[in-house]
């Protein structure tokens, strides 16, 4: 029973409540920052936003900074693949040529459903 | 979730907790860790399928998302990211009350983990209801009434998020000359399709919603396990495996909620 | 090295052994013991018993549609059953028999052995994940007694979302056998990681346990996201939510996508692990420290991670982009590259060996000359153009089935043949196994490589009705099919009659030097009484064959 308290980290409550904090802070920067027209980039401040809360939430709420490695590594891969699943996916469906369908072209006919 | 529970049959050194396979508590700790982590590596992958749908979708029809998305509520949608980020915050600190083995304070840490659950549920029931009753239902139920109220002027009195709210009229100038840039360039007419925004809202919320619903169940029973004074600071390991699975839950609706609410 | 005779005498006297004492079958007694048992061997046998039941089903159900394609016209069922069997058939050996066949059922029951661990790392999970498997097996059965599935086991919308058949039952199975499988993948990868004793590093593993360990990576990874799919097409059927329906604006080529995302990695997780098993044969019967043991390591790996970037070779007909096409088939090639340094290691390990042709090493040098030809036959199909030719005729279907059939399954019966004294205790008739492996080879050739041939010459799989021309090779595979039943046969009768008559199995009878074999047969209940000290799991200098217990011992400075 030795090992009890050497085998896990116990976060300070300091730090849980600074997380916390941040956390929110940065829910109402990125609700605050959708009302400004920043063009397509609105779209990767959000992205950004939601991926430094996701860190903050990985790193200190489920202790991976003190976690073994191997734990991280495996959190990382499972997003990396989730990216190569969605890009290569992307990278077909991008080059959809729906104007070569005739009568296909949804954005661009009269709303047919739910009128 | 329940990778955590490897005692095989009860050990015979002494610690009861350790399982016969087991040489000693950090090998199985740090066993049941990476196996609950591999098993949050599933959970991604299983919403990595339901994201590549929304990009997909959102690459080759972002009329509809921009259209769509006016539908949903930002000020509940804040909220509930408000109440999740704090039900973390108590599951954190609830572990950190396992690991000192303060009894007192993970029985409490715990209860209003649950209790910031039924919150998140409450709000999103109010949202399901909302779209339900104007028929803004997915692919052959969509059958909707009217155009979208601008998601900030409807529903101001049913919960308005402390830490969303000002930057409404601060920026509601701005959201409506989008908006209007927008009616201008779709000639005000309603893309068609426009339920596939929908069916993907409920598939992400309707599958994050069942999972928060598991995370209650597994919070339910590490809070009775501690009532009964199961977990001692050299046995916490149901605690800290349920706080990472109900951690994932709110990374998950961290990325649903700008994906979904906060389309520009 | 001595003259090494493994054809075991027939009813040699089974000596005395010292330890009758109790082993893992005889412990408890009763069925639930068993139902409730947390024992990988136990699970391992469980899993064992379902697998062979669902390949026996399945197996009926292929010799029912080649009966049908005898002739061109109506044989012996109508066209929509005819449509049921072939779906039934590739839903049931692939959910029910292949996936979980070699990790589930041999792995189950080797890999924590191979450790010298006491159990895998999670055993109730493990009981789980059987009963996972059962409840899917059933939900399966059930879409049959509900009026089959005419899908195809790829259940491409937008048909399975229309025709009115019970594809959600079967669906609902196959997410459910998904879970199961998952479950599977973590014990393993987890049980490697944590449960390594100490002395046996990352190099000093068993081959199988690297195959083992690919394999569970892409269980984690790549099944989930057929769970995704299942569920969305669960819920497109039930609530018509039209993502993959194009009448209601969705796209049923990302259907395709979602599907091999996940289908793809799966041919790996299926051949991934035969792989693994023919690195132990070939080293233990060729007498010989495997060649380039890191290399079949890290190829083991290679085909994980390759196998997630080629998925979109299913699609190049489907209206998938030219990009897309272009990449994915440039991609497909990079696979061929580990599997065949594991080839070519295989073949370096067995020169200047001394080969020893007992029934495991016929199937491992079938299961060479089998994905030799399959894994070739693949690169025409990754191949842009000429897979424009040949994509859905019964070229496809041989293709995959010498992958599938002639490396997985083959290789499945070597490990069978080679753990079973190990699992049981009795050793079976090296004859009678030999003849089976020798017909069930013969059949196996027969039956596809006919179908190689009107494949090219552009008979459509999954068809009816075909033209007359391609009546002979419909005859010849129809013929081998049942000559490979025959085999199939054989080879059953013998491991029965061994269970019931065999010999006592002696602790090693092959001469192997992994960990398995250092524990009695059948293995006591917790394996190992102390944590063995592991060595070269490829070292067979100090093991000399001694006649009085039929088998190999361990002999001290003998090298």
């Amino acid at each position: 029973m030795e090992s009890e308290h050497t085998h896990t980290h116990i976060v300070k409550l300091r730090v849980l409540l600074a997380v916390w904090g941040a956390l929110l802070v940065l829910t109402y920067f990125t609700v605050a920052a959708t009302y400004v027209d920043l063009g397509s980039l609105n779209l990767w401040v959000a992205m950004g936003v939601a991926t430094l809360k996701g860190s903050l939430v990985a790193l200190y709420f489920m202790h991976l900074r003190y976690d073994r490695p191997f734990n991280a590594i495996v959190f990382v891969t499972a997003l990396v693949f989730v990216m190569l699943f969605v890009s290569l996916a992307l990278l077909d469906t991008v080059h959809y040529k729906p104007e070569m369908i005739p009568g296909y072209a949804p954005a661009l006919e009269s709303p047919q459903v739910g009128e | 979730m329940s990778a955590g529970k490897s005692s095989g049959t009860e050990g015979s050194h002494g610690d009861p907790h350790l399982a016969h396979h087991f040489d000693t508590p950090t090998q199985q700790f740090e066993s049941g860790r990476l196996g609950m982590w591999i098993f949050l590596a599933t959970e991604i992958l299983l919403f990595g399928g339901l994201f590549c749908a929304y990009a997909v979708y959102r690459s080759n029809h972002p009329d509809i998302f921009i259209y769509a998305h006016r539908y949903l509520d930002v000020p509940l949608g804040a909220l509930n990211t408000a109440i999740l980020i704090c039900s973390s915050l108590t599951m954190a600190w609830a572990v950190r009350c396992a690991q000192l083995g303060k009894q007192r304070g993970l029985v409490i840490l715990l209860a209003l983990t649950l209790v910031c659950a039924f919150g998140f549920l409450g709000v999103k029931a109010i949202e399901y209801q909302h779209k339900w009753k104007h028929g803004l239902l997915w692919g052959e139920r969509f059958a909707p009434a009217g155009e979208p109220e601008h998601g900030e002027s409807q529903k101001e009195n049913a919960a308005p998020a402390p830490n969303a709210s000002p930057s409404h009229s601060a920026a509601e100038a701005v959201a409506d000359k989008a908006a209007s840039l927008l009616a201008t360039a779709t000639k005000r007419k309603r893309p068609s399709n426009v339920h596939i925004f929908f069916g993907i809202y409920f598939l992400m919320t309707g599958l994050h919603a069942l999972h928060v619903i598991a995370g209650m169940t597994v919070i339910g029973w590490v809070l009775a396990r501690s009532l009964r004074g199961h977990f001692t600071g050299g046995y916490f390991t149901p605690v800290d495996l349920v706080g990472l699975y109900w951690h994932l839950v709110d990374l998950i609706w961290i990325y649903l909620f700008p994906l979904l609410y906060l389309i520009h | 090295m001595t003259t090494i005779d493994t054809t075991l005498p027939l009813g040699a006297e089974a000596p005395a052994d010292e330890s009758d004492a109790l082993n893992y079958l005889t412990v408890r007694r009763g069925l639930m013991s068993w139902l409730l048992t947390l024992d990988h061997k136990r699970i391992g046998i469980m899993y064992l018993v379902s697998i062979l039941s669902a390949f026996f089903l399945g197996g009926v159900f292929a010799l029912l549609i080649r009966t049908e394609l005898l002739t061109p016209q109506r044989t012996i069922m109508d066209a929509d059953t005819y449509n049921q069997m072939f779906t039934l058939h590739g839903a049931v050996m692939i959910f029910l028999f292949i996936i979980p066949g070699i990790p589930a059922a041999l792995g189950n029951f080797v890999l924590p052995i191979m450790l010298g661990a006491k159990d895998v790392a999670f055993p109730r999970l493990n009981l789980t994940s059987y009963y996972l498997y059962v409840f899917g097996a059933v939900f399966a059965v059930l879409s049959i007694a509900t009026g089959g599935v005419d899908t195809g086991w790829t259940f491409y919308t937008p048909y399975s979302t229309t025709t009115n058949t019970s594809v959600i039952a079967m669906t609902a199975g196959a997410f459910i056998l998904g879970f199961s499988s998952i479950l599977t993948g973590l014990n393993f990868i987890v049980t490697i990681h944590k449960l390594r004793p100490a002395g046996m590093g990352w190099f000093t593993m068993p081959l199988l346990l690297w195959a083992l360990y690919a394999t569970a990576i892409i269980q984690v990874l790549a099944t989930p996201v057929l769970g995704i799919t299942l569920l969305l097409l669960i819920v497109e059927r039930a609530l018509g939510v039209g993502i993959f329906d194009p009448a209601l604006g969705g796209d049923p080529v990302l259907y395709q996508h979602f599907f091999w995302f996940y289908s793809h990695p799966a041919v790996y997780i299926m051949i991934l692990p035969a792989m693994g098993i023919i690195s132990e044969l070939i080293s233990v019967f060729s007498r010989k420290h495997i060649f380039g043991y890191r290399f079949i390591a890290y190829s083991s790996v290679a085909i994980a991670v390759l196998g997630f970037l080629v998925w979109g070779h299913h699609m190049f007909t489907s209206g998938q982009s030219a990009l897309a096409n272009t990449i994915f088939s440039a991609l497909t090639f990079s696979v061929s590259i580990p599997s065949a340094i594991k080839v070519f290691n295989w073949l370096a390990t067995m020169y200047g060996g001394s080969i020893v042709l007992a029934t495991p090493m016929c199937y491992a040098l079938a299961f060479i000359f089998l994905f030799g030809i399959g894994g070739l036959s693949g690169l025409f199909l990754g191949t842009l153009a000429t897979d424009v030719h040949l994509h859905d005729t019964y070229f496809v279907v041989a293709h995959f089935h010498y992958v599938m059939m002639g490396g997985t399954v083959i290789a499945f019966l070597g490990g069978l043949h080679y753990w079973w004294p190990k699992m049981f205790g009795r050793m079976y008739s090296e004859l009678w196994g030999k003849i089976g492996a020798a017909v069930i080879f013969v059949g196996f050739n027969i039956t596809f490589f006919s179908q190689f041939l009107m494949g090219s010459q552009g008979m459509p799989r999954r068809y009816y009705n075909y033209l007359p021309k391609f009546q002979a090779y419909h005859e010849w595979s129809s013929v081998g099919s049942y000559l490979m039943a025959v085999g199939f046969i054989v080879t059953a009768a013998c491991l029965v009659h061994s269970l019931l008559r065999g010999p006592k199995a002696p602790a090693n009878p092959w001469g192997a030097a992994s960990l398995e074999w250092q524990c009695s047969s059948p293995p006591p209940v917790e394996n190992f009484s102390t944590t063995p000290q592991p060595g070269d799991p490829y070292d067979f200098s100090g093991l000399v064959y001694d006649p009085r217990v039929s088998g190999y011992v361990k002999q001290e400075g003998a090298g």
